[in-house]
């Protein structure tokens, strides 16, 4: 099934109501990894809503993705507690080995790394998910060894 | 199960209540802490050691009364002995955790090895002691029921009170511990307008963290004139350091549904929406799952059990927008729009939602009302302090001995949580600062731990109650970087609607970031107060209004800290890492090397004299030495800047 007609299938799960707007464009986002402008029109169009306005909602959610994102997703977490607990140094051990900065992909398109605030799970700071996974009481010294086996997903 | 009217509901629950009485009862935490720490294989162990007594030992009867209520979210009715979890039981710091019922027993850190102690336990009626939480001397509880560990023993559980006995999926649990007792209550004796009285004579306020009075909101919302009136649940947590709401949602989204439909019966509604943040998957499951539950108990949906009271519910996802958890904004995302804030000239209980009279409220808030309606607003009212009635739910987080969520009556002091219940600063650290409201509270030192904990006080300290996030912070932590951290976050979740809120504190950002870059200068730290209040008084959303608040409270406490930032060009604290060097002071070394072996990047070398020395060239700052030396010789100082 091509990107058309899982959007097309995404959109018929909802009813044609432009409340549903959001909810569209984050199940577009979980399928398709991003949103493209094929995809913004296709909302548009299904909704009965000025393309201006899907656009204006897909820049304004920081879910929601022009740019396709990797097949897995390492977020760290930059909650309080875990700032406190050295956050920034974990997210930095990630960029360096990913070699990529936060909010990039890596070049074999298999990794996105990205900030996030808070998960709730501060009790475990600092902590980093990826998928369901909730990887607690991070350190530095654990990215590579995680990297290594495939642990995200 | 499903229930045609008032008396087929009663009729159930008696049944029910008998049969819940049978027995014993092992619950797993499946809180996020406990399932990161193992909880859910530990759960299925329980499960396949269980079946395994009731074909081998002697007294089946016995263990096959044993119901391990443990759950996965895909159910398999094949599977002869139910498998499943609660939600969050709240001393995370030591899961996985196992509570037995009807003993009240807590275990903590429980692993595969000790479910055999745990099952033998159990069979001969005592405690098992070597995985007892501990008791007040700090050694595993004699007997490790709430009231002997200082971890509960000290909190009153209110709306977390069904959480550590209960599954978060199953209807039938949730009716046999009380649940929607109140809703039949309401339906059964009570007109909407009484209902909306006992609210309002409870003195509930806003959980969120406006602490508004609930009763007066729904009152207000009740005499708008219009057809259709909606009801809305606040679930976008967004403060960084709070997971209260996750917590409710994810380990009893019963109760919190219960409330909004006691509420839409107040009011008058027939449609509510739960706004659940996206980064909360499992929330949105659980909650999802009630709805279905309940919708074919015939608890939600037309005609509830035959009263003529029609109620629906649906989740609305948030896309990652701080800025949703504003009431307005978080309107104007349901109707599938960016979520800007309006000016509320007209209070949402006029025209709220697609121009409807609707009431918002936070999670909390709403599973607090099933208990005031049960038991009533004088009871209510006795709990907490003064026009701060009842609990309140925090997340007990940062440099604390115990984290964890945590529930006390107000007025309850930071003192009694922080240390009674958290055990102290971890590490034995001294203790600077804790912050509450996130970034729209504020950090309060060692001298205002006595503060009671309610809307009032907290305000008048400066700080802000908020959701209910609590950090800890000890003398490593920088409260110039902290008002950083905040205001980074701010500017970056600021939606851009107004400009003080937009440019402001983009401006207090950059200096900010000089002060932490010791590029500071003098009048940095009365600029920073100039625009502090700038934006306060000039905003337009209370988000906006009430940003500066994490600069302003940490200036009115710690203004040394700044003026050290600004003049000096010395963080104190070792945080800010081109302000300070990391030394060893060689009268204090005792030669333990213990630093040495810490060091990530080898950069401690050992002199001739057997003590030992920070190589500067390639320290990194880490504070890895600082942490772990017994004997306190490592010392922050100025950073040299001239290296000749």
């Amino acid at each position: 099934m091509g990107e058309i007609d899982r959007i097309a299938e995404v959109l018929h799960k909802h009813k044609q109501d432009p409340r549903y707007l959001l909810a569209i464009l984050l199940d577009i986002q979980e399928s398709e990894n991003y949103i493209s402008i094929e995809a913004m029109r296709a909302a548009a169009e299904y909704l009965g809503v000025s393309e201006s306005r899907v656009f204006a909602v897909v820049t304004f959610y920081r879910t929601l993705s022009q740019k396709k994102k990797g097949r897995k997703i390492i977020r760290v977490c930059m909650g309080t507690a875990c700032h406190l607990r050295g956050s920034t140094a974990v997210l930095h051990e990630l960029e360096k080995k990913l070699g990529i900065k936060s909010g990039g992909v890596t070049e074999d398109g298999e990794y996105t790394l990205e900030t996030v605030n808070c998960v709730g799970a501060c009790a475990l700071a600092p902590v980093v998910t990826s998928g369901d996974i909730t990887f607690g009481r991070m350190e530095p010294s654990k990215v590579a060894e995680l990297l290594a086996r495939g642990a995200f997903a | 199960m499903r229930f045609e009217t008032l008396s087929d509901f009663k009729n159930y629950k008696n049944h029910i209540s008998q049969e819940q009485k049978n027995g014993k009862e092992i619950w797993i935490c499946g809180g996020p802490g406990c399932v990161a720490n193992g909880s859910m294989s530990l759960a299925e162990e329980f499960a396949k050691a269980l079946v395994k007594k009731t074909s081998s030992d002697d007294s089946t009867s016995f263990w096959h009364s044993i119901k391990v209520l443990i759950q996965h979210e895909d159910k398999n009715p094949e599977q002869l002995i139910k498998i499943g979890t609660t939600g969050c039981m709240g001393p995370c710091e030591n899961g996985p955790i196992v509570h037995v019922e009807p003993d009240g027993f807590y275990y903590q850190k429980v692993t595969v090895d000790d479910i055999e102690g745990i099952l033998s336990s159990i069979k001969e009626n005592m405690p098992y002691k070597t995985k007892a939480m501990s008791g007040n001397d700090g050694k595993p509880a004699e007997i490790p029921s709430a009231e002997n560990i200082p971890f509960l023993a000290k909190q009153k559980k209110l709306v977390l009170g069904k959480m550590t006995s209960m599954s978060p999926l199953e209807l039938e649990d949730h009716i046999a511990h009380g649940g929607y007792s109140a809703l039949i209550k309401a339906l059964e004796s009570m007109t909407p307008e009484e209902v909306c009285n006992e609210v309002k004579a409870s003195g509930l306020r806003g959980r969120g963290g406006g602490g508004f009075p609930t009763g007066t909101k729904w009152e207000s919302c009740r005499k708008s004139v219009s057809d259709k009136r909606y009801v809305l649940v606040n679930g976008d947590e967004g403060d960084p350091g709070a997971f209260m709401d996750r917590a409710l949602m994810e380990g009893d989204p019963y109760s919190v549904i219960e409330g909004l439909t006691i509420g839409a019966y107040a009011i008058g509604s027939s449609e509510g929406i739960i706004y659940v943040r996206h980064e909360y998957p499992l929330a949105v499951k659980r909650l999802a799952n009630a709805i279905t539950n309940l919708e074919e108990a015939g608890l939600l949906g037309t005609n509830i059990l035959g009263t003529g009271f029609d109620f629906h519910v649906e989740i609305c996802k948030g896309g990652g927008a701080f800025v949703c958890g504003e009431s307005t904004a978080l309107m104007t995302s349901i109707e599938g729009k960016p979520g800007v804030p309006r000016v509320k000239y007209i209070r949402s209980t006029e025209k709220g939602l697609w121009e409807s009279p609707t009431v918002l409220n936070n999670v909390e808030t709403w599973a607090n009302v099933p208990h005031i309606i049960v038991n009533g607003a004088e009871w209510f009212r006795a709990i907490g302090s003064e026009n701060n009635s009842g609990t309140k739910v925090f997340a007990l987080v940062g440099k604390v001995r115990n984290t964890g969520l945590v529930e006390v009556p107000m007025g309850t002091t930071l003192r009694e949580i922080i240390y009674d219940i958290g055990g102290g600063v971890a590490k034995n650290r001294p203790f600077k600062a804790v912050q509450t409201g996130g970034p729209s509270g504020g950090c309060l030192p060692g001298s205002m731990l006595d503060t009671p904990v309610d809307f009032d006080s907290l305000t008048a300290a400066g700080s802000m109650m908020g959701s209910g996030g609590m950090i800890v912070m000890d003398d490593r932590t920088c409260m110039v970087d902290i008002a950083r951290y905040f205001i980074d976050f701010l500017v970056e979740e600021s939606c851009g609607k107004c400009v003080p809120c937009r440019e402001g504190l983009k401006k207090m950002q950059m200096i900010l970031h000089d002060l932490t870059e010791g590029k500071g200068q003098i009048g940095d730290t009365d600029a920073l107060e100039e625009l502090a209040e700038g934006i306060s008084d000039t905003s337009l959303c209370a988000l906006g209004q009430s940003a500066a608040n994490p600069v302003l409270s940490t200036i009115r406490y710690f203004k040394d800290e700044y003026i050290e930032h600004e003049k000096d060009h010395f963080c104190r604290s070792g945080v800010c890492k081109k302000m300070f060097r990391v030394t060893i002071d060689e009268e204090k070394c005792k030669s333990c090397g213990l630093c040495s072996k810490n060091c990530p990047v080898d950069t401690i070398e050992k002199l001739d004299s057997g003590k030992y020395r920070i190589k500067q060239e390639g320290c990194i700052k880490c504070g890895a030495c600082f942490e772990v030396c017994p004997f306190s010789s490592v010392d922050i100082v100025k950073e040299v800047i001239d290296h000749d």
